[in-house]
């Protein structure tokens, strides 16, 4: 074999356990869905093989799921935006900062050490009935009664703040700590004052970043359950409850799948439209 | 009226000091370099006047007016980074119209200017293409028509050319010279090369360890170094210690080894009162290797072996050893150089020679 045959074979060779994990484990299950997803459940509770479009016209139809579906990005979009503006600052702020940025990009990691879940729970332990919140202001006499904190989508919002901030400020902090900090000094030298270097230099570089930091946001938060379900009440529901409540509640996989497909087709547009705009590349950039 | 005057301006971070108190003053329209090696505080000067650092004392005056305590963006500089600092998101016309969207300028004179500024760095048609379609040549001229056409009080250049190729470094410097003469504006250059600040100034601040070492004219600066370090850093020199005999009739007299008695004149000698101990400055390029017993008239020579050879086409850089001690020659040939082991004589002119105080 020549050399630039084999050269050409090599990456594949290296690639090939992780091609065959995914195709094993995602691809191939994908597949399987698309095929459930045209089944149908009987009324007798199984499932009966076919090409049937019931699923999709329940799915596609039914204002129940479209509001949802609505509710589900509106909430995504208010966490993702609480994320830029949370998430900028603090990345700018450690771009900057003349000390060690090494440590605090590891403390920006440190939530990661901990479950997701259990980070979830935690907010109930502060602002449950018997959480620290309302132990404090009972305490202090400014209410009698324990306050209703939890359970709105208030709390699912900053629950998912709480864990997608990491992610924004991350992303930022990669675009930012690429602008070079001359380009500052010159604008200033120019006239600009250090907010106006902010608005027409700064900000315009570090685009990229907080693009691909909220694309990240967007999607994570449109597909959560977890947080709905430790910090939402019964109306809070997001998309993917009711894809788990299909599934594992109902056990009706086919109406379940065209659930979840319809769900990965509109977050599939919106990564397609990022992309189309900014490349995926950057975000390859914010997650190395 | 002085353009700058820097008074006893210093800086410190923490208990390092990076500059010690220096004063200087520039007059309108000058070009002066602030020349030394990476260190020695040069770029910390340049950016205590362009207000990016606040000094730990002194008194910055432009134009008569004190700037300590006056941001950046009111000092009215053209500054021209070492990177270029182009904004890359911008189109060259954009970049060089920044600094008039700050001030009161219409929008039809703003783009005048604009093609102005591009004309006078011979690019005027690259106003809609971005920074990153330029080569680097273009970029620093793009670089200086955004500093010049705010019309700034003060140009500052911070190695504005170490990032070129030698050839284009070469030609750069020339026509940046060109410009700034013919704009007429105060210029303040920073460099560690010292060809470049040869060529290009009116004035050469050199600094080692956050200290002036010497300001003068290139020429003075070149000829009669005040310190030893001034004597290396502007080209190579040869040191010899010895002791000053008498400073009568306009010389000083050195007694250094080697040569015997050199009669420097006394202008090249201002700091070496009279007897005492005393360095005898010698240009690697004023000693001459000539055949063996070929010294001419008015010389002062020695016979010495060639030891290294370092062939650089047009001139030739020789290591030679006369007694003990090493001398180093950097000669222009036109033919064959020496060879190493050569029997040789070394010749100087005790005019071309200076001297400074020694230990």
């Amino acid at each position: 074999m020549s050399i630039e045959a084999r050269e050409a074979r090599q990456p594949w060779i290296l690639l090939s356990p992780t091609l065959t994990v995914i195709a094993l484990l995602l691809i191939i299950p994908v597949l399987f869905i698309v095929v459930y997803s045209f089944w149908l459940r009987t009324s007798v509770g199984d499932v009966q093989p076919g090409f049937h479009l019931d699923n999709w016209t329940a799915t596609l139809t039914d204002r129940f799921y479209r509001d949802i579906l609505l509710t589900t990005l509106r909430i995504a979009a208010v966490t993702t935006l609480i994320c830029a503006l949370m998430g900028y600052p603090a990345a700018y702020f450690i771009a900057r900062a003349k000390g060690n940025k090494a440590l605090l990009l590891l403390l920006l990691m440190l939530p990661f050490w901990i479950s997701y879940i259990i980070r979830t729970m935690s907010w109930i332990y502060i602002l449950g009935s018997n959480g620290a919140l309302n132990t404090a202001l009972q305490w202090f006499g400014i209410t009698a009664e324990p306050i209703q904190m939890l359970y709105n989508e208030t709390t699912v919002i900053l629950g998912l703040v709480h864990f997608l901030l990491p992610f924004m400020v991350l992303n930022v902090y990669v675009s930012l700590d690429g602008v070079d900090e001359t380009l500052e000094d010159a604008a200033g030298s120019l006239g600009a004052t250090k907010w106006q270097s902010f608005l027409q230099v700064t900000l315009p570089l570090s685009l990229p970043g907080l693009a691909a930091g909220g694309l990240l946001c967007f999607v994570l938060g449109a597909g959560t359950y977890i947080t709905p379900a430790v910090l939402g009440g019964p109306r809070d529901a997001m998309f993917a409850n009711l894809v788990y409540e299909a599934i594992i509640i109902q056990l009706n996989w086919p109406l379940g799948a065209a659930l979840s497909l319809l769900l990965l087709a509109v977050l599939g547009v919106l990564v397609m439209i990022y992309n189309h705009f900014l490349g995926l590349g950057q975000l390859m950039k914010g997650l190395g | 009226m002085s353009a700058v005057t820097l008074t006893n301006i210093e800086k410190k971070f923490g208990s390092f000091t990076a500059v010690e108190p220096m004063s200087l003053d520039i007059p309108e329209g000058a070009f002066v370099t602030l020349l030394g090696p990476s260190g020695c505080g040069k770029t910390t000067t340049l950016r205590m006047i362009a207000g990016l650092l606040d000094p730990t004392g002194g008194e910055i005056t432009i134009k008569g007016r004190r700037v300590n305590d006056l941001p950046i963006h009111k000092r009215n500089l053209g500054i021209v980074f070492q990177n270029y600092a182009l904004f890359p998101h911008k189109t060259i016309a954009d970049n060089v119209g920044f600094g008039l969207r700050y001030r009161d300028v219409s929008k039809d004179d703003a783009a005048r200017r604009v093609r102005e500024a591009l004309e006078l760095v011979q690019l005027p048609d690259v106003g809609d293409r971005y920074p990153a379609a330029l080569s680097g040549g273009q970029q620093q001229r793009i670089a200086l028509a955004r500093a010049i056409v705010i019309e700034p009080d003060v140009l500052l250049l911070d190695e504005p050319l170490s990032a070129l190729d030698a050839n284009l470094r070469e030609n750069m410097r020339v026509e940046l010279k060109k410009i700034q003469h013919r704009i007429g504006v105060t210029s303040i250059f920073v460099t560690h090369d010292q060809a470049e600040a040869l060529a290009m100034s009116d004035r050469i601040v050199v600094m080692s360890d956050g200290r002036v070492e010497q300001v003068g004219p290139p020429e003075e600066v070149y000829n009669a170094p005040a310190s030893e370090f001034v004597a290396n850093f502007l080209g190579a020199s040869n040191i010899l210690h010895g002791q000053c005999r008498a400073r009568e009739n306009g010389t000083v007299a050195i007694e250094a080894p080697v040569f015997g008695t050199v009669p420097v004149p006394a202008e090249k000698a201002p700091n070496v009162p009279g007897p005492g101990p005393a360095k005898l400055v010698l240009r690697a390029e004023k000693l001459e290797l000539v055949a063996q017993g070929g010294a001419e008239d008015g010389r002062i020579a020695n016979d010495a072996v060639v030891e290294t050879v370092d062939y650089q086409g047009q001139a030739v850089r020789y290591f030679v050893r006369a007694g003990d001690t090493q001398l180093q020659a950097i000669n222009m040939i036109d033919t064959h150089p020496f060879a190493e082991g050569d029997r040789v004589t070394v010749q100087f002119r005790p005019r071309d020679c200076a001297a400074l105080p020694g230990t």
